[in-house]
């Protein structure tokens, strides 16, 4: 409390519950940012969250919300068969990059172009969490990690794929963006970005996008400290943040953006 | 829908079509494969008419993950395809049993392994009872030996997948997804309920406690407690086991048969019995839970038996070990790629009964 005034407050919708995740990882951060948009948008009571594979499938205990888990990387094709099914649903996926951006590519990309009217959440931490720091596809060139000890080699490899631009380009997106949640100023923009990936499908325009960068602490070997200055060094300037595509601004009349 | 009684002459992929639709259908995702094209260019045509949902999925495995979202709404869907295009759905379908979700899956299958061909098998038939996928699981199968069959047990699948809250596949093959004949259309089902709260399904939690459905279960002996659960559970599908017996009360041999086999089988059954030869038919309707109790009774009774299949032998198994307290089974096995003929089971039977002709 600073000033008799509360920093911050428990969102309703969040569980008052100790979360599994390691120290400085991200996650926590990121879910607490769609708890805080799911009660200001008043959207707890009719949102079903598909929960999917990774450090991110226990989004479903600390979020107070209808769940359903989603087998690897099939989030939103299994967001597309609920949305479908049930319309008036505020209906969210959150995903890793591995979940994502690899197995899940097919399902990421058609579920975009058919322009569900949906929200993924895509939390990048350039490695696979959970099974224990392997290389996702969003790795860096460079960085090692337990399938690629040499660091990755593009040659080999292939370039860490921007989903975002990929996303941003397809017709049935209606906004995407891509947020990082390593400073105070980052987390305050990403929170704008996850409230606006929650509005474009509720507002019926299409899929509404958010890539969060986010650490990884105990796979990058580093502490969080250090992690956060990565992101900052070395992540943000391959993964440039900022709004991708807003069919929300164009559609304004004056072209203004619109606040959160 | 269909008008009650109404008669049709239609294929038997219409048929499940319009059983799916009469059932109260809500949902289909498909992808084209043959010998099943007609369904999802039939639901495309007929749902979105209907107000219903139609998807072309981008892959089997996104249909069968669409079918896992809309499940867990409680909503009646459905997704169909072929052989290889169910192997690729069996991942969603383990998660699919392992989460307790209603599900029809129609495969109208062909010929295999690999790409195989497109011709009527029943190569598929470990991969539908014995699961092919994942884990310890079951799923309900139901085959249809006729077009009016086919029409009727879609209906019956979408009850069962919700009396059970499982998975139920509909095992059909090219000869009955391909073949004409008449159907009597029985009684829409559909209660125009698209949003019914079942107390387990995803509806967004208003004002209740929230729900969550998944078949991760990490705690001690939480997964031990899931898995006699669902052993309980498929136990209990016992009693909704199916199957027809034709002229097996007097018979010597009984030839155990399904799907189109079946049909075919019966055939040669009659023409064997107007010459005298005491052969009867047993063909399982559900495979999964197979009727097993039924034929140990007939095995109990004296009676030896024939399996005769579309493929190099599968199902003979289960009928081996249904009888095996009292008796064995021969095999035949009728190759894929060729349509049989009720002539081709002639000789197989009459070598079974011990006869030289
Ligand atoms: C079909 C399938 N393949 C592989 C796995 C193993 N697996 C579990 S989590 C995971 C990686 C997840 O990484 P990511 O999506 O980046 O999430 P993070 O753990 O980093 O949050 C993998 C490969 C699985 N559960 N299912
Ligand atoms: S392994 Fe990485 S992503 Fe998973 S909880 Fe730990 S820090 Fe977070």
């Amino acid at each position: 409390m600073k000033n008799g005034k509360a920093a911050f407050t428990l969102p309703g919708v969040l569980a008052d519950v100790p979360t599994h995740y390691c120290p400085g990882c991200q996650h926590g951060v990121a879910q607490r940012l769609v708890a805080e948009c799911l009660d200001e948008l008043a959207l707890s009571e009719k949102a079903i969250c598909i929960g999917s594979i990774g450090c991110s499938v226990f989004i479903y205990n600390y979020l107070k919300v209808d769940c359903v888990e989603a087998p690897h990387g099939r989030a939103p094709a299994v967001a597309t068969g609920v949305k479908r099914a049930r319309p008036e649903a505020a209906v969210f996926t959150y995903q890793g990059d591995g979940d994502l951006a690899s197995i899940g590519m097919a399902e990421t990309m058609h579920c975009a172009n058919r322009g569900e009217r949906v929200t993924i959440i895509f939390v990048n931490n350039t490695v696979y969490g959970m099974t224990g720091g392997q290389m996702a596809p969003t790795t860096m060139v460079g960085q090692r990690t337990t399938t690629c000890p040499g660091g990755r080699c593009a040659d080999n490899e292939g370039e860490p794929i921007k989903m975002t631009e990929i996303i941003a380009s397809l017709g049935g997106t209606a906004y995407a963006a891509r947020v990082a949640v390593d400073s105070v100023k980052n987390v305050r923009a990403a929170k704008k970005a996850v409230r606006k990936a929650f509005e474009a499908p509720q507002n019926n325009l299409g899929l509404g996008f958010v890539e969060i960068l986010a650490t990884c602490p105990t796979n990058w070997k580093m502490t969080p400290v250090q992690a956060n200055k990565r992101i900052a060094e070395e992540l943000i300037p391959y993964f440039p943040l900022g709004t991708y595509k807003d069919l929300m601004w164009e559609q304004t009349a004056e072209g203004t953006e619109v606040e959160g | 829908m269909s008008t009650p009684g109404e008669r049709v002459l239609i294929k038997g992929n219409e048929a499940i079509c319009r059983g799916a639709v009469d059932a109260g259908c809500q949902c289909f995702f498909g992808y084209p494969i043959t010998p099943q094209n007609d369904i999802p260019e039939y639901m495309s045509k007929v749902m979105p008419n209907l107000g219903r949902v139609f998807v072309q999925a981008e892959s089997e495995v996104a249909a069968a993950n669409m079918l896992l979202g809309a499940a867990a709404c409680g909503v009646r869907a459905m997704t169909s395809s072929s052989s290889p295009g169910i192997s690729l759905k069996q991942e969603a379908i383990s998660y699919m049993g392992g989460t307790e979700l209603p599900a029809v899956i129609v495969n109208i299958s062909r010929g295999g392994p690999g790409l195989g061909d497109i011709g009527p098998s029943q190569g598929d038939y470990y991969q539908a009872v014995k699961g092919g996928g994942h884990g310890d699981y079951r799923q309900l199968v139901l085959a249809p030996g006729t077009v009016q069959e086919a029409y009727d047990l879609i209906g019956k699948a979408f009850d069962l997948a919700f009396t059970y809250r499982n998975p139920v596949m509909l095992l059909g093959d090219a000869i009955i997804g391909q073949m004409m004949e008449p159907v009597t259309l029985g009684n829409p089902k559909d209660t125009g309920n698209k949003s019914p709260d079942l107390g387990w399904n995803l509806t967004g939690k208003g004002q209740r406690d929230p729900r969550l459905l998944k078949s991760l279960h990490l705690t001690d002996g939480a997964l031990a407690g899931h898995n006699l659960h669902l052993r309980d559970k498929y136990a209990s599908m016992e009693k909704d086991v199916l199957f027809e017996n034709f002229l097996v009360d007097d018979a010597e041999l009984i030839v155990v048969a399904f799907g189109s086999i079946g049909r075919i089988a019966k055939s040669t059954i009659r023409k064997l019995r107007a010459s005298g030869k005491k052969v009867g038919l047993h063909r399982p309707i559900t495979l999964f839970p197979f009727p097993s109790r039924e034929l140990d009774k007939l095995a109990a009774v004296g009676k030896r038996f024939l399996t005769i299949e579309h493929n190099l032998g599968q199902m003979v198994d289960d009928v081996r070990l249904a009888v095996r307290k009292h008796a064995d089974s021969d095999f035949y096995g009728h190759m894929p790629g060729n349509l049989p003929t009720p002539e081709d089971f002639e000789q197989p039977i009459l070598a079974a009964l011990g006869v030289n002709s």
